[in-house]
C-alpha cells in the first residue's frame, strides 16, 4: 500500500507543535538530557591529574547513551495514550490515514527531537571536555571510535526506545502509567549501557557489532511488532 | 425486531442510498452491542438515530465509520462495501463526529484544520480550511487555541473539521450533548445548512424534540431495531389518530352525537365536557362532528387534533423493551 508522506508529515508537524506547548513534555524532554550531562561532567572534572588513567579504562561517552533511550520513551509513551486520554484519536482514526503512516508520524516525531537533544547535549559535552578539561582527562573522554559509536547508536536505541514506548502506549489508557512502564522497560539497556561506559562489561570489538546489530535489528522488527498492535477496535472501544 | 423487510429501508430518493445496511450485527464476547439491523439512508437526507443509553448507536456509527468490525451482515457507506480492504475509500467519503469534539486543546483552530486538512490529502486545502470556518462562523477564532473555547465553539469546530472533506455521508454523535439552548440551537442551524446543502446526514441524538425538528426519518434503536420511518409515519403506526372535543357543558347523549358519524370509528368522555373521538381522518372528520354538536344545541370550545409526540412513540416502544425485562 502506498504510504503517504504529506499525512506522515501532517502527524510530525501537530506533534512538534503539542509538544512545545506541553510544559510537562517540555520538562520531561529536558530532564534526562541534564542528568545525563551533568553527571559525566563532573566526573570528568573532578578527577585528578592521576585518575586520567582510570578514564581511559571507561567510555564516558556511552554512559550518554541513556539519552536517546529516556527521552524518547517519555515522548513515545504519550503517543497514543495521550490521544486516548485527550479524545483525540478518534477523529483521526476516522480519516483516510493508515495505521502504519500514524505510526510511523508517532516514532519521528518522537525520534527528531530526542536525537536532536541528544547531540546537542554531547556537543555541549565535547566542547566543555576540550576546551576545560585537563589535557590528559580530555584526551581520555576524546576518542574518535567512542565518539562515532555514539553518533551512531543515538539513532539506533532512539528507534527502539520509541517502539517499546509506542507499543506500550497502544496497550495503556493512561499516560502516566504509560511513561512508568516506558522507562522501565528502557531501564536494561541504560543499564547495559552504563556497565560497558564504566568497564563492568568490558567493551570488545566483537560486542560493538553486537551492540550496532542487535538494534539495528530491533528497530527494524519493532516495526513489524508495533503495527498489528495498533488495534483500532480495541483503541475506540477500550474493550480488552 | 429488525426485519429489513417488514420495514420501508429507503427514502422517497431515486439516487443509490448513501448507505444501506442489512441485519449487521456487533458483539463484544457476550454482550450484544446491536443486533440484525437493516436501513437504507437516501442522499441527502437526514436521518435520526434514536436510542437509551447502551442502545448500540454510537457502536453502529462506529461500524459504519470502519473504525469497528461488524460479527455478521453487511453495509454499504457511500457507495462502497463496508469490508476492511476499503476502509481507506470510505473513509475518504465519510466524515464522524464523534460525541466528544476530540480537538487538540493545545493547538489553534487553524492547526487542527491544518492537520485535518492534510489527513485528508485536499488539493487546495488553504480554501476548503477558509470555506470551512466561513461556514461555521469561525473566521475571527481561527487563531485561538482550542483550549480556550466554549463548549459549544467546540462543537462548531469539530462540525468545521469534519467539512473539510466535503463528506458525502456526515456522521452526526450527539452533538448536542452537554451544550445549553443556545449553542444546542446554534448546532440544529447548522444541520439545517448542511441539509441545505445536500449532505447526508446521520444523527444520534437522545434528543427526541432534535430529531423531530431536523430528521426525514427516525430509527429506534434498542440493540434491535424497534421502528424506522417519518416521525408521522411512526405516530399514526403506533397511536390512533384522534379528535378532542371541549363544550361548555357536558352533552346530554354524546353516543347520539358522535355514535352516528361515518368518519368516526369510536370514542370516550376523558373528563367533564372533554371528548376523544378516533378517527383515521381527523381532518375530514372535525367538519362533521362540528355541524352535529351544532345540531346537538352544545357550546363548542374546540376542536382538535390530539398531536402523539416523536417522544410519545420513543417511550411507547422503549418503556415496552423495558416491561419486557432486561435483553
Amino acid at each position: 500500500m502506498r504510504m503517504s508522506g504529506r499525512r506522515i508529515r501532517a502527524v510530525v508537524r501537530k506533534e512538534l507543535r503539542e509538544y512545545r506547548r506541553h510544559g510537562s513534555v517540555v520538562v520531561a524532554t529536558a530532564i534526562f538530557p541534564l542528568i545525563f550531562l551533568i553527571q559525566p561532567l563532573i566526573l570528568v572534572f573532578m578527577v585528578p591529574s592521576a585518575g586520567a588513567a582510570t578514564l581511559e579504562q571507561w567510555h564516558v561517552l556511552l554512559y550518554m547513551l541513556a539519552i536517546p533511550v529516556l527521552t524518547p520513551a517519555v515522548l513515545a509513551a504519550y503517543a497514543v495514550a495521550g490521544e486516548r486520554q485527550q479524545g483525540s484519536l478518534e477523529p483521526v482514526l476516522t480519516t483516510p490515514i493508515t495505521t502504519e503512516e500514524f505510526l510511523l508520524g508517532k516514532a519521528l516525531s518522537a525520534l527528531v527531537p530526542s536525537v536532536g537533544v541528544a547531540y546537542a547535549v554531547y556537543a555541549v559535552f565535547l566542547g566543555c571536555v576540550a576546551l576545560f578539561a585537563q589535557p590528559a582527562a580530555a584526551a581520555a573522554v576524546l576518542r574518535p571510535p567512542d565518539i562515532a559509536a555514539q553518533v551512531l547508536l543515538t539513532p539506533l536505541l532512539a528507534t527502539f526506545s520509541i517502539w517499546v514506548g509506542i507499543a506500550i502506549s497502544t496497550r495503556s489508557s493512561d499516560v502516566r502509567v504509560a511513561q512508568q512502564l516506558c522507562l522501565l522497560a528502557d531501564l536494561p539497556v541504560v543499564l547495559v549501557t552504563s556497565l560497558i561506559a564504566f568497564d563492568v562489561i568490558h567493551l570488545t570489538p566483537a560486542l560493538g557489532v553486537i551492540l550496532i546489530v542487535l538494534p539495528l535489528i530491533a528497530d527494524v522488527t519493532g516495526w513489524r511488532i508495533v503495527a498489528p498492535m495498533f488495534d483500532r477496535e480495541r483503541l475506540v472501544t477500550g474493550a480488552r | 425486531m429488525g426485519d429489513g423487510d417488514t420495514w420501508p429501508l429507503a427514502a422517497d430518493r431515486d439516487d443509490p442510498p448513501a448507505l444501506s445496511v442489512r441485519r449487521l450485527s456487533k458483539r463484544f464476547g457476550d454482550r450484544v452491542a446491536f443486533e440484525d439491523v437493516s436501513f437504507d439512508v437516501g442522499r441527502g437526507e437526514v436521518f435520526g438515530f434514536l436510542g437509551p443509553n447502551g442502545a448500540g448507536k454510537t457502536t453502529t456509527v462506529r461500524a459504519l465509520g470502519t473504525l469497528i468490525a461488524p460479527t455478521s451482515g453487511s453495509a454499504t457507506v457511500a457507495g462502497w462495501p463496508l469490508e476492511p480492504e476499503n476502509g481507506m475509500e470510505i473513509r475518504r467519503r465519510i466524515a464522524v463526529m464523534p460525541e466528544s469534539p476530540g480537538l487538540y486543546l493545545r493547538l489553534s483552530v487553524l492547526e487542527n484544520l491544518e492537520l485535518f486538512a492534510d489527513l485528508y490529502e485536499l488539493a487546495d486545502p488553504r480554501d476548503r480550511i477558509e470555506r470551512s470556518l466561513r461556514a461555521m462562523d469561525l473566521t475571527g477564532r481561527a487563531r485561538d487555541a482550542c483550549g480556550i473555547l466554549s463548549k459549544g465553539l467546540r462543537q462548531r469546530v469539530a462540525l468545521a473539521r469534519a467539512l473539510l472533506g466535503e463528506p458525502e455521508v456526515l456522521f452526526l454523535d450527539e452533538p448536542t450533548a452537554g451544550l445549553d439552548p443556545v449553542a444546542a440551537r446554534e448546532v440544529h442551524e447548522l444541520i439545517v445548512g448542511l441539509r441545505q446543502r445536500g449532505v447526508t446526514i446521520f444523527l444520534t441524538t437522545h434528543r427526541l424534540e432534535e430529531a423531530e425538528r431536523l430528521c426525514d426519518r427516525v430509527a429506534i434503536l434498542n440493540t434491535t431495531l424497534r421502528s424506522i420511518g417519518r416521525p408521522d409515519e411512526l405516530r399514526d403506526r403506533l397511536f390512533a389518530r384522534t379528535l378532542t372535543v371541549r363544550t361548555a357543558a357536558p352533552l346530554d347523549a354524546p353516543d347520539r352525537v358522535f355514535g352516528g358519524l361515518q368518519a368516526i370509528e369510536g370514542w370516550r368522555e376523558d373528563g367533564r365536557a372533554h371528548y376523544v373521538l378516533a378517527a383515521s381522518d381527523p381532518d375530514g372528520a372535525a367538519p362533521g362532528v362540528t355541524r352535529a354538536l351544532v345540531a346537538a344545541g352544545a357550546d363548542v370550545l374546540s376542536i382538535t387534533e390530539s398531536r402523539r409526540s416523536l417522544e410519545d412513540v420513543y417511550l411507547e416502544l422503549i418503556d415496552g423493551d423495558v416491561e419486557a425485562g432486561p435483553r
